[in-house]
């Protein structure tokens, strides 16, 4: 048997995934590949308004189309009352949900859902939608998030004032939250700073782009019983969330996972699901829904754009005294932007003693975000990123000194609190400096950047159950969708404990009708957390071969060991036995006990926080004002890197989606307030012929509480890139660029202005 | 004794401003009363969508852990993720 | 609503059957042929991952109206490997974890191929343009970008 150096046959190996094959013979089906005899389709009617009352709707004609089967709109729909709910793992307002699935009311952005129909075709359906009559009142609207919090901007919900300010406002605003963060004593921190970088920054909402449009299935039978087939990021947040907004039981409703297409956090919410379900409801027909990329864009969740104020303090040998911001982040219609986070991220790669955070959670008329990798850090870490590179340079110090002289490591009080454990952030800096990239030499209108990210991670609840077939193969079922190679992952750790081959564990991920309640994919969970689950179940799996062989050969079962895949006496006096083998054990499980299997529910605690530090190189192109990314190396601490291609992938996407947020994505709104790029060609991500190689470095500082050191993966990688590019672009010009994206005419502008 | 650190925005709320304070406590639960008894409303507060770090460790669902003394307490957002 | 008769080759495979007016070549495919391989995403030929071959040439067959490819020779992804033999792109996407979520693998496959028919031994900068109109927001592209050019290395070895 080969191990590979560290004793460990299969973890940190490449195998095939185990779903490989399905997906490049176009064999997977993703959400809109599902089908069901008797099928209709459903559309949904959008407000081509960012801001209006909703007078009246009239559905009489709609429904009177021939080929209608239903129509709805939100008196379909319970009305919930605003409140604040522990609902599983996160704190909703189903009352806010309820509303950005179905206006009531009031439309709050343009593309907001007023109204929906099925019917036996999408031409019968498109011509229904017509034939909606829709009474608008338009009102002022407000997109920017600093104009939104004004005293006299348009207001969107006259209930809101807002939480986290004493006393209480007694006027509504468009401010949902204020949350404040803060330790030691920061003016005297800037006393003792002798260099001062205070800045403004914007950044708009991007996008996560997921090339899998939002498509769902619902069928409602007449006994009440629903199934909805979807693509999502968790079956039972789907099964949870729209049980609650249509008033069902959780049990009436099972929820199938299709193959997801990229999700990014994008679809850690429902849309279509409570639609399409409310409408097969109506006409008891499974009812399908896709959403074109136009709907996409319009209506499911981009992520904040934001403004953001730092100001930082350091002393004239490099250290850090103080560092203060301010963060106001567009939570779009309804509240609920990633303050918390983008507060908590901002200052945590270092090691400081004065440091003031404030953030906004604010409403404008866009559509709700979601949750859009390392929800929040990217924005504050931009700003953030961006200070720290200037300081550096005001002191003569290198960018990768100054911030190795100011880094977390073990028992920082990190700046947003508790006290850090075992960390790679240093790790990652040692890397980018010994890494030829650092030292390459760079031509004309060429500069380099660096930056670091940081990102907690999350665990939370997971099952797995291992099943052990009739000829010693496995069965591994779970219940988190796999977004990016999580079957491999998986059943690698499996294989891995029981000492087998990988092929002989075939994963599964079941729906909310086959397996325990597990938490959705995302926060770079998976691998960590239901990662915990199987290597749990795959040890009580191991304890029953244990148990079966000792009843085989009559002997104690802590005088039978498992070792390489088989069972054996643990010494000479235990006696003298021939080993049994996996299959033989499992050929003979109905005489010994009955079936063999292993079930593990958890909520798996202990995530380990990870740090990146990303090298860029750009050139300028000083007529156009275009930035081309010449070279690009992200250094990531993964902990242990279960199967490090999709380590690597997971770092090589998150980097050029955060050159897309960097060089060229943002949400552009004409002055009604509606959204001009609802589409790829003008809502431009990076293409193949816009990046270089993404040189991913892996350091593995092995998290104390996971049984292999799995920290999470998919968050950090995006928060870099934006402050990498940025600071690349001021080492290329000299011109500090904070409005994102640097779009060619923002910086030819510069250049002009001041270059 | 446990040391509880609260974050500004919350003590600004309910502390007027204290944001360390030593708790007697020897579980989770019981530190998040005898706040409440200190400072009425907190408990609550403190229980809806907040994570907790005891000794740099963060918890998502701390409700059944014990804190020993001279834990160090922090009360957090919870965090979500992509 | 009139439809067309249409008479096209699917995988070498002979297909006829009554098209919409409006429907496309994609629609086709996908809801009358049950060939859900080729993937919508966006419907207006920007994302490359409905791409497949008609007759020899590599269409976005969201552009392409399924009345208009009558007679036509269409290979779509469920064609690219042979009997139990995947096709060389194919086994090196695996081998090189060139996909994650895999909703654009199939555009990507389909329009590799029609590059390495055409030029057997792409430069990284080609291989890059030729497939700048398939967008992948999971790999960043670096995956994919080796493991096309690591197939048209392995080709010419086995047809040298
Ligand atoms: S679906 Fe055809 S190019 Fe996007
Ligand atoms: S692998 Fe997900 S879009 Fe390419």
């Amino acid at each position: 048997m080969t191990t590979n150096g560290n004793g460990l046959r299969w973890v940190g190996k490449r195998p095939v995934r185990p779903d490989g094959v399905d997906k490049v013979t176009g064999r997977a089906q993703f959400g809109a590949d599902f089908t069901l005899p008797g099928m209709i389709v459903g559309k949904v009617l959008r407000s081509p308004h960012a801001h209006a009352n909703i007078r009246s709707i009239k559905t009489e004609k709609a429904q009177a189309l021939p080929g209608v089967k239903a129509v709805i709109t939100a008196a379909d729909f319970p009305e919930l009352p605003s409140e604040i709910e522990q609902a599983g793992e996160v704190v909703l307002n189903f009352r806010d949900m309820s509303r950005n699935v179905m206006a009531r009311q009031k439309a709050l952005y343009d593309g907001h859902a007023v109204a929906a129909v099925a019917a036996t075709s999408i031409e019968i359906a498109e011509r229904a939608l017509d034939l909606i009559e829709v009474d608008y009142e338009v009102l002022p609207h407000v997109i920017d998030v600093v104009e939104a919090m004004e005293a006299d901007a348009p207001l969107l919900h006259d209930d809101l004032y807002t939480m986290g300010v004493e006393p209480t406002p007694d006027k509504p605003s468009n401010v949902a939250k204020r949350v404040e963060f803060s330790i030691g004593d920061l003016n005297a921190g800037f006393e003792m700073a002798e260099v001062v970088v205070e800045r403004e920054f914007t950044t708009k909402p991007v996008h996560q782009g997921y090339i899998e449009p939002h498509a769902a299935v619902a069928s409602a039978s007449e006994d009440g019983l629903c199934h909805i087939w979807c693509t999502t990021q968790g079956q039972f947040m789907v099964r949870y969330y729209v049980s609650r907004l249509l008033g069902l039981e959780v049990s009436k409703l099972r929820v199938t996972p299709s193959e997801i297409g990229g999700g990014f956090g994008g679809k850690t919410v429902v849309y279509l699901e409570p639609v399409a379900l409310a409408l097969s409801m109506k006409c008891h027909r499974p009812v399908k829904m896709v959403m074109s990329r136009e709907e996409v864009f319009r209506a499911s969740g981009p992520t904040s754009g934001a403004h953001v104020w730092v100001k930082m303090g350091a002393t004239k040998d490099g250290r850090i005294t103080a560092g203060e911001a301010v963060l106001k982040y567009q939570a779009g219609a309804v509240p609920g932007a990633p303050i918390g986070p983008g507060c908590m991220c901002a200052f945590a790669p270092y090691d400081l003693d004065n440091v003031k955070v404030v953030g906004f959670d604010v409403v404008t008329n866009r559509p709700k975000v979601a949750a859009y990798r390392a929800p929040g850090a990217p924005i504050s870490e931009f700003g953030v990123e961006s200070v720290v590179d200037e300081l550096a340079k005001k002191l003569g110090m290198d960018a990768i000194a100054f911030r190795e002289k100011n880094a977390a490591r073990e028992g920082t009080h990190a700046a947003y609190g508790p006290t850090f454990g075992e960390i790679g952030y240093t790790e990652t800096l040692r890397v980018a400096k010994e890494h030829p990239h650092y030292q390459a030499p760079l031509g004309p209108n060429q500069g380099r950047g660096v930056a670091s990210g940081f990102w907690f991670n999350i665990g939370g609840a997971s099952t797995a159950a291992l099943n052990v077939n009739e000829d010693g193969t496995t069965t591994l079922i779970s219940g988190c969708p796999d977004i990016g190679g999580s079957r491999a992952s998986l059943s690698m750790m499996a294989a891995e404990v029981l000492g087998i081959d990988v092929e002989q564990v075939r994963p599964t991920i079941a729906d909310t009708g086959s397996i325990g309640y597990s938490f959705l994919t995302g926060g770079s969970r998976v691998t960590f957390a239901t990662g915990m689950a199987v290597i749990e179940a795959a040890n009580d799996v191991v304890r029953q071969l244990r148990e079966r062989a000792a009843k085989i050969w009559e002997i104690d079962v802590e005088a039978v060991v498992w070792e390489n895949g088989e069972a054996k006496p643990s010494g000479s006096n235990a006696g003298d036995f021939e080993p049994l083998s996996l299959s033989s054990i499992a050929a003979t499980a109905g005489k010994t006990g009955g079936p063999i299997t292993g079930h593990v529910s958890l909520n798996a605690q202990g995530a380990g926080p990870a740090f990146g530090t990303h090298i860029c190189d750009v050139e300028v192109d000083r007529e156009t004002g275009r930035v081309t990314v010449l070279r690009y190396t992200a250094i990531q601490d993964a902990g242990k890197a279960i199967h490090p291609s999709y380590v690597e992938g997971q770092i090589q996407g998150g980097a050029v989606q955060g050159i897309g947020w960097a060089l060229n994505e943002e949400y552009i709104y004409d002055e009604d307030g509606r959204l001009e790029n609802p589409g790829f060609l003008d809502y431009r991500i990076p293409v193949a012929s816009d990046v270089p190689m993404i040189d991913a470095v892996i350091v593995e500082v092995p998290n104390p509480k996971h049984p292999y050191g799995v920290r999470g993966v998919g968050e950090v990688p995006i928060c870099p890139p934006m402050s990498a590019v940025a600071n690349a672009v001021a080492n290329a010009t000299g011109l500090r660029m904070a409005d994102l994206p640097i779009s060619p005419p923002k910086l030819l502008a510069a250049i002009t202005n001041g270059g | 004794m446990a040391k509880v650190l609260l974050t500004s925005g919350v003590s600004q709320q309910f502390t007027d401003g204290q944001t360390e304070i030593d708790i007697q406590a020897t579980t989770y639960r019981q530190l998040l009363r005898e706040l409440d008894k200190l400072y009425p409303g907190l408990g609550r507060e403190l229980s809806i969508d907040t994570a907790v770090a005891i000794d740099g460790e963060i918890y998502q669902e701390p409700y059944l852990e014990s804190i020993s003394a001279g834990s160090e307490i922090y009360f957090l957002p919870r965090i979500g993720g992509g | 609503m009139v439809k067309t008769h249409v008479n096209m080759t699917v995988n070498g495979e002979a297909v006829e059957f009554l098209c919409e007016t409006k429907a496309t070549l994609l629609d086709v495919l996908r809801d009358e042929l049950d060939l859900t391989g080729s993937k919508e995403g966006c419907s207006s030929g920007d994302c490359g991952a409905c791409s497949v071959i008609l007759d020899d040439r590599l269409v976005c067959a969201c552009l392409v109206l399924g009345a208009e490819a009558d007679g036509g020779n269409v290979e779509t992804i469920e064609g690219m490997a042979d009997a139990d033999q995947l096709h060389p792109l194919q086994q090196k996407f695996l081998e090189e974890a060139a996909l994650q979520c895999g909703i654009c693998t199939p555009g990507f496959l389909v329009a590799a191929k029609a590059l390495l028919e055409r030029n057997s031994n792409p430069t990284e900068t080609e291989v890059r343009y030729w497939l700048a109109g398939n967008l992948c927001r999971c790999t960043g592209y670096d995956k994919i970008v080796r493991a096309v050019m690591d197939t048209a290395e392995e080709m010419k070895g086995v047809s040298k």
